[in-house]
């Protein structure tokens, strides 16, 4: 149903040209399955991109300061030039969002997690770990937050996902969108 | 008045005819001796005939925004603020677009030959197009602003440069995405696109298919040629109204998706707060004076055209009021141009100040009836305790009150 929410105001404004035919134009070309595997690194909340690989704390613990992570982020995480990656010290708090903006604690998703590592680390080499190497920097992270205590735990394409963030279902989705609408119900502003 | 110039005329010839060119250029000379002349006159360079420069008495300049230096430690451009003290029309040129990336960023070094678009997921026929073959599709020309979330005055701000210059206009040229979605052929349940760059860090957004489908444009030219490699060349996503960063630089690759994906620069507006997490993704009514505005003083009493832009992510600007004596009395301003949707509209008014201490003021009233609030308004909605300094929540598109002491200098008033 919210399919036809957009469409129909979209077929009205191409006019009869949507109508008439689809494809329309016939430009551009159709990309190997390969050339999108090879393309798409995004991963969803559900984590049915993430690859086949596995890793651990333990093993992420090494890779930390093997691939450079230490030298902007300091040796614990904590104190270097580049963004804090440990929760910060507020002692036992109910609500996670207290412990600051630090991904690997504040992210509903692990996934995020992973997929910024990925995609975004290290600097200046950003798309040269391997799967097994993010998979393992991501739970070394979660360790180092006491979001998993078990650094032998194993994380791969079927556990990762199923992480519990402290944050899971703590944070407010943006509203449905529509042309012309206020930005928020009864907020005259 | 026809003999008299007959006469000029001759005495011309004659001098001419008595001592040369040499004769000419002095008579010249004493005629414009009282008048203000150029400082010298620049030859033809092969460089400035190809590529026009601005005159080397302008200096306006773009300024590192919000305590962070771009570059950084790393050579990462982060944010920097578009010097609206300095700009009188709506367009905002080129070099002076405000920039802002996701954690801070190098500037692609793209060659358009070879840079692809790939639109794929839940699609009926995934495609990758080449610049040259975006370029054959139906193209809109379209003005737009696009402004950063932390565009937010504040107290130690002291200039209209650093109270509003995360935002800037330009007109855009390229093809709607709805074009090239419905070409792919949306499936049902697509409710996202994740539309993603290709700078290091590969900045990727969640853009919900209702604006994907709407006016969401990919654009290839900025202010008449090529998007600048700061603003996104080759090719630049703009989802206008919205909040900058989903307006993603680079584009390489928009994925067609059946949830909320959760990116990196998803995560970065995270909020706890429904409020806040609406307030902070269409941009509210807003406007700001420009001239006169902070750091600025008038010379004396006397007449001045006040003017200033305004803007909406909900569409066009329908009214601008201002007032000059800190909110007591409004009146309308008045629009220069047509307004565009989401776009900069200039309004102005003439003003005779007679000197004394007094606060100006704008606010802007979109085509779909909202209103922007003062920073009072905004507290007293939200039940904001009285004692403490008002907290616009999600993108602030309060009022920016400037207040003019009587020996005319121009200070930010914001309480």
């Amino acid at each position: 149903m919210r399919l036809l929410k957009y469409l129909l105001p979209g077929v009205m404004l191409l006019g009869f040209v949507a109508q008439a035919q689809s494809p329309t134009y016939g430009v551009g070309r159709a990309p190997t399955a390969a050339e999108i595997e090879a393309w798409d690194i995004a991963i969803a909340p559900t984590g049915e991109e993430l690859p086949d690989g596995s890793g651990t704390a333990d093993l992420g613990a090494q890779l930390f300061l093997e691939k450079g992570c230490a030298g902007c982020h300091g040796t614990n995480g904590t104190n270097g030039i580049a963004p804090r990656l440990v929760k910060n010290d507020v002692g036992e708090v109910d609500n996670a969002w207290r412990y600051g903006r630090v991904l690997p604690i504040r992210s509903p998703y692990a996934t995020t997690v992973w997929d910024y590592i990925n995609r975004g680390m290290p600097l200046g080499a950003e798309g040269s770990l391997l799967a097994d190497e993010v998979y393992s920097l991501t739970a070394y992270l979660l360790y180092l937050n006491d979001v998993i205590t078990d650094d032998q735990l194993v994380l791969d394409q079927n556990s990762l996902p199923k992480i519990q963030m402290p944050n899971r279902d703590n944070w407010a989705q943006v509203p449905d969108w529509f042309p012309g609408q206020p930005r928020l119900e009864g907020y005259p502003y | 008045m026809g003999p008299k110039k007959q006469n000029r005329r001759e005495f011309l010839k004659q001098g001419a005819a008595i001592a040369g060119g040499a004769a000419v250029g002095a008579a010249s000379q004493s005629a414009s001796a009282q008048l203000p002349g150029p400082e010298g006159f620049l030859h033809g360079r092969d460089d400035i005939v190809a590529y026009g420069q601005r005159s080397r008495f302008i200096e306006s300049k773009r300024i590192p925004h919000g305590g962070r230096h771009s570059p950084d430690t790393f050579g990462l451009d982060f944010h920097i603020a578009t010097p609206l003290q300095d700009q009188h029309g709506v367009i905002t040129p080129s070099s002076l677009f405000y920039m802002g990336t996701t954690r801070g960023s190098y500037i692609p070094d793209i060659d358009p030959e070879k840079h692809r678009l790939m639109i794929h997921g839940l699609v009926d026929n995934p495609l990758v197009f080449t610049m040259e073959e975006l370029k054959r599709l139906p193209s809109v020309t379209r003005m737009h602003f696009v402004e950063c979330a932390g565009n937010r005055s504040n107290r130690r701000h002291t200039t209209v440069q650093e109270t509003h210059g995360m935002t800037s206009n330009a007109e855009w040229t390229g093809v709607l995405l709805s074009t090239l979605l419905k070409e792919a052929g949306v499936k049902e349940g697509a409710d996202w696109i994740v539309a993603e760059g290709v700078e290091e860090v590969k900045g990727a957004s969640s853009i919900p298919m209702t604006k994907a489908m709407d006016d969401t444009l990919l654009a290839y030219s900025m202010n008449g040629e090529p998007v600048r490699p700061q603003q996104g060349f080759p090719l630049r996503m703009l989802a206008p109204g919205f909040e900058g960063i989903f307006n993603v630089k680079w584009l390489r690759r928009i994925k067609v998706v059946d949830q909320y994906y959760m990116t990196y620069n998803d995560y970065g507006h995270l909020t706890q707060d429904p409020a806040t997490a609406a307030l902070g993704y269409q941009i509210g009514p807003k406007s700001v004076i420009v001239h006169p505005s902070g750091g600025q003083t008038l010379p004396g009493a006397g007449y001045y055209q006040v003017s200033g832009l305004a803007w909406s992510g909900g569409g066009k600007v329908a009214r601008v009021e201002v007032t000059t004596d800190g909110g007591e009395t409004w009146f309308d301003a008045e629009i220069r141009g047509e307004p565009q949707a989401m776009a900069h509209t200039l309004f102005a008014f003439e003003w005779e100040w007679d000197g004394s201490p007094c606060e100006l003021q704008s606010r802007c009233i979109d085509e779909i009836g909202q209103v922007q609030p003062s920073r009072a308004e905004v507290a007293e909605f939200w039940n904001q305790p009285a004692d403490q300094p008002p907290r616009v929540r999600g993108q602030d598109n309060s009022i920016q009150p400037w207040r003019i002491e009587s020996d005319g200098s121009i200070h930010n008033a914001i309480a």
